[in-house]
């Protein structure tokens, strides 16, 4: 009796060891830095076949910035495709997003076919939080929640801290919507890429253009799918196919939980602005380039409740992975549907020569 | 600036209609009644002699705490010159301003009347996007006051939301009205700053929310925290 009792309590707290290593990550709470790198590393753990943790730059403070690799090893140079969360701290649901779109990826790899296939062909890059320093920043307390910009110190003369990310990029930059007052939160910085968290993406991104089929970066809030470019007086070569997929994923989108999002160049439909991460990687080739501004319109702004984490994941997933599978089965269907015209012309040209083959 | 027949979707439209939200919330918003911006059908904007731009616009608003949308016919006039003045609105909806919450506002108004202590709360929504069931209707007074800020800060350059009421507190008073000072936090879309106020105001269900007294506060680039409203 005592042994068997013995036996079960050694069995319990086993178990219980086990199960308390792990706690499984919430997708429907906003979680602190440390959090976000625990989880990184654990999906890797989970998925060694298919993500790899890859570290690519520094923030101001000296933070290690990683991303999320994702795709099968098939051994050759495949194309990819890019998504950056948390390039403005406050904006908290882009960070939760990506570490959605992540969970989502992965389960549909179990079950998908069609994701499977792009896995195949495809490798995904997710950067959870770009703006790390930032992220950590307004997290610190009541004061710091809404913070925008990174934590490089101001130039001298100034006693503002901060850039913002989203206007520090090259492309034509310091142009327009802008502000050279080291104080604004669309101060622009001292010189394109100045800052280590773009120059990370920059050299990234740029040392791999060719195989960037999407740049997606995503921000909050206004619920609206941006297409290049910022600045008035250029436009998109493929401004038209932009249009179109992008209207499409904003039809997705609404089929989720019926919200409206509103598809156009940023100088139509918000602001004009230059030195966009979007505009950068559209000069740089990369053909769909879209700036995704999520829940909500403005009743909680920034401050998005935990209970709308879920729906704004959902129909945000359903929007991205439209433009995704559109630029995919732009590159990759398309061979296919080659290959099998050709076999038809020859099929058909021997049918009409006819007997040569008999 | 864009004159004559508007694309909806285009932001000359979008932000005079968003005029039109604060109008609505000011003049009509109560803690059971607020307004927010669901969509724009369509616009048109042409210029007022030399004195400014007049938008007409054909709205969706949705009345939130109840979850209706209706359509309304708006006009916004931005007026230019040397002083900054508000912009002029005019608004019909045919349903969406009928009350019938007179009950609930009576019922919260006595509920705070007989109050032994004043009401006071801070950061609503908090930084998980949090309120309190029983701060909701301070969070909706609030709402309703900083309407009347934003509406006169607005122009065709700027896009206005409340981020956050930092603070709320009730003052005592002799007379019927509930009085409140608050510290309360805009985001301007366009320059992408916060900026903060300190507001006074009064509340009773016939009168509805009164602005008494409105004051900028200077954002102090340097400091931790938003400045002490005591």
């Amino acid at each position: 009796m005592l042994s068997s009792v013995l036996s079960l309590v050694v069995l319990l707290s086993a178990t219980g060891a086990a199960a308390v290593e792990r706690v499984e990550h919430d997708y429907y709470k906003y979680h602190p830095m440390p959090e976000i790198t625990d989880w990184m590393a654990q999906v890797e753990k989970d998925h060694p076949d298919v993500v790899t943790v890859v570290e690519y730059g520094q923030t101001y403070e000296k933070r290690t910035i990683s991303l999320l690799k994702i795709g099968l090893n098939t051994g050759e140079e495949k194309k990819a495709i890019w998504m950056d969360c948390g390039i403005h701290a406050r904006e908290w649901i882009a960070p939760a997003f990506c570490q959605y779109f992540v969970r989502q990826i992965l389960q549909a790899h179990k079950t998908d076919p069609k994701m499977q296939e792009m896995l195949k062909n495809l490798d995904f890059y997710v950067t959870p939080v770009l703006n790390m320093d930032g992220y950590i920043y307004t997290w610190k307390d009541n004061g710091t929640r809404l913070w925008r910009k990174n934590r490089s110190p101001g130039p001298s003369g100034c006693n503002c801290t901060g850039v913002d990310l989203n206007r520090n990029f090259n492309a034509t930059w310091g142009t327009i919507g802008v502000s050279f007052d080291c104080c604004s939160n669309i101060y622009c910085g001292r010189q394109a890429a100045s800052e280590p968290e773009a120059q990370a993406v920059t050299y990234f991104v740029g040392s791999r253009k060719e195989a960037f089929l999407c740049f997606l970066t995503i921000h909050s809030y206004g619920q609206l799918l941006l297409l290049p470019y910022g600045h008035p007086n250029f436009t998109a070569s493929n401004y038209n196919e932009l249009m179109e997929v992008g209207l499409g994923a904003a039809d997705a989108i609404r089929r989720v939980h019926g919200m409206n999002y509103t598809v156009g160049t940023s100088p139509a439909v918000l602001y004009p602005n230059s030195g966009s991460s979007r505009d950068w990687a559209r000069m740089l080739g990369i053909p769909f380039s879209y700036t995704f501004e999520l829940r909500d319109k403005g009743t909680f702004g920034f401050e998005l409740p935990e209970d709308q984490i879920q729906p704004a994941c959902e129909e945000a997933y359903s929007g991205a992975l439209h433009i995704i599978t559109y630029a995919h089965d732009k590159t990759f269907s398309g061979a296919v549907a080659t290959a099998a015209a050709t076999l038809w012309t020859m099929l058909l040209a021997v049918g009409v020569t006819g007997n040569t083959l008999m | 600036m864009a004159t004559g027949e508007l694309n909806p979707n285009h932001y000359p439209a979008r932000r005079a209609a968003k005029v039109v939200q604060h109008y609505l919330n000011t003049h009509y918003g109560s803690p059971f009644r607020l307004f927010g911006l669901h969509n724009v059908q369509s616009g048109n904007a042409e210029d007022v002699a030399d004195s400014g731009r007049k938008y007409q616009l054909e709205i969706s608003v949705q009345e939130i705490i109840s979850n209706t949308t209706e359509n309304c016919s708006a006009e916004v006039l931005f007026l230019r010159g040397d002083q900054q003045h508000s912009p002029q609105v005019q608004v019909s909806c045919a349903e969406l301003l009928k009350s019938n919450t007179a009950a609930q506002e009576e019922a919260l108004f006595q509920k705070y009347k007989m109050n032994q202590s004043l009401l006071s709360a801070q950061n609503l929504p908090d930084s998980y996007g949090h309120i309190e069931p029983d701060n909701k209707p301070l969070w909706h007074l609030g709402i309703v006051a900083s309407s009347s800020v934003m509406l006169k800060e607005s122009t065709e350059n700027t896009l206005f939301n409340m981020a956050q009421v930092a603070h709320i507190t009730q003052l005592a008073t002799e007379n019927e009205q509930l009085k409140f000072d608050c510290h309360i936090l805009l985001h301007e879309m366009v320059s992408q700053e916060i900026i903060h106020w300190k507001l006074l105001f009064t509340w009773s269900p016939p009168e509805g929310v009164k602005v008494l007294q409105m004051e900028q506060l200077p954002h102090c680039h340097h400091c931790e925290k938003p400045p002490n409203t005591n």
